[in-house]
């Protein structure tokens, strides 16, 4: 299992990710944003979270434009894995890999803090180790995390199933920190090869620092 | 030439920082203010004379970056 994980300026995560990835027995290499292409042994892509150009003009609206997007958007397109943690996510969707964008919080404020989290839908590969309606928690550190799609979209969303995880509280009752449409935390793509979260599952690997509920996370990807 | 665009969230986009400042004018007793939206303006230099060229250009860049079509709209002015 090779997992490639992108660094653009300004990415933060890319350490602890690969950190994350190797716990579990993964390989794992670490390619600048310049590359023009992606190692061809790679099985799964993850773009890290951090703040890809500062967020300037928009979080992950610079980045898409970064020479190795083009090739990230060739490999999803083929059907490869491609993951975004958090400034991923938004990386993701402003070059159109995923459905709707991220905002501000609507409360305007940083939110860092740990933040239970519900299974929506666990039939695709990434949380096939855990059942829908299971309830994880897992740490959030955004100010652009307030998801929104149009109605249509949402629709969309739901009918085929792509709507991965939702805020709530412990017994799986909806609490919105952000203003997120439909208090979404993260989503796929339709063809369940694309996945994007606001929340930091690489950050879930140690009971000791709070949770574990990543390893079965990021453990999905492993088994498939 | 310059063009100045303004992007501001769409009507129906739950504009956060524009309701904390329209709260803000109400604690100053500002009275009348129906809606407030807050946007960000971009300025351009641009070296086309043209007019109709300019806006071609500016709109194909508001389309590709300058803007989230999804979430914002746009509008150009050239002076």
């Amino acid at each position: 299992m090779k997992v490639t994980i992108l660094q653009f300026p300004g990415t933060n995560c890319e350490y602890d990710t690969q950190h994350a990835f190797e716990q579990l027995g993964a390989t794992t290499e670490i390619i600048w944003h310049k590359a023009e292409s992606l190692p061809s042994d790679t099985d799964l892509l993850v773009v890290a979270g951090g703040f890809s150009y500062g967020d300037y003009l928009r979080s992950g609206a610079i980045a898409r434009f970064s020479p190795v997007m083009k090739a990230v958007t060739e490999y999803a397109n083929k059907g490869g894995k491609v993951l975004g943690i958090c400034n991923g996510f938004q990386v993701l969707t402003e070059a159109g890999l995923l459905p709707g964008a991220l905002k501000r919080n609507d409360g305007l404020h940083f939110i860092s803090k740990h933040h239970t989290l519900k299974v929506e839908n666990s039939d695709n590969i990434f949380l096939e180790k855990l059942n829908s309606g299971d309830v994880v928690n897992i740490p959030i550190a955004h100010h652009d995390g307030n998801y929104f799609i149009d109605e249509a979209g949402l629709a969309d969303l739901e009918a085929n199933n792509q709507i991965l995880l939702r805020y709530t509280d412990e017994k799986g009752n909806i609490q919105n920190p952000n203003g997120s449409v439909s208090s979404i935390a993260g989503i796929c793509n339709k063809s369940k090869n694309v996945f994007g979260l606001m929340p930091h599952p690489e950050r879930a690997m140690e009971s000791i620092l709070g949770s574990d509920d990543g390893v079965k996370m990021l453990e999905g990807f492993l088994a498939s | 030439m310059t063009a100045i665009v303004n992007v501001s969230l769409k009507t129906g986009v739950l504009d956060s920082q524009g309701k904390a400042v329209h709260h803000a004018l109400d604690s100053l007793s500002f009275q009348g203010v129906s809606d407030v939206r807050v946007g960000k303006q971009i300025v351009l230099k641009l070296d086309e004379t043209d007019r109709d060229k300019a806006m071609a250009e500016v709109t194909k860049m508001c389309e590709e970056i300058l803007a989230n079509t999804v979430i914002e709209d746009y509008k150009i002015e050239l002076i």
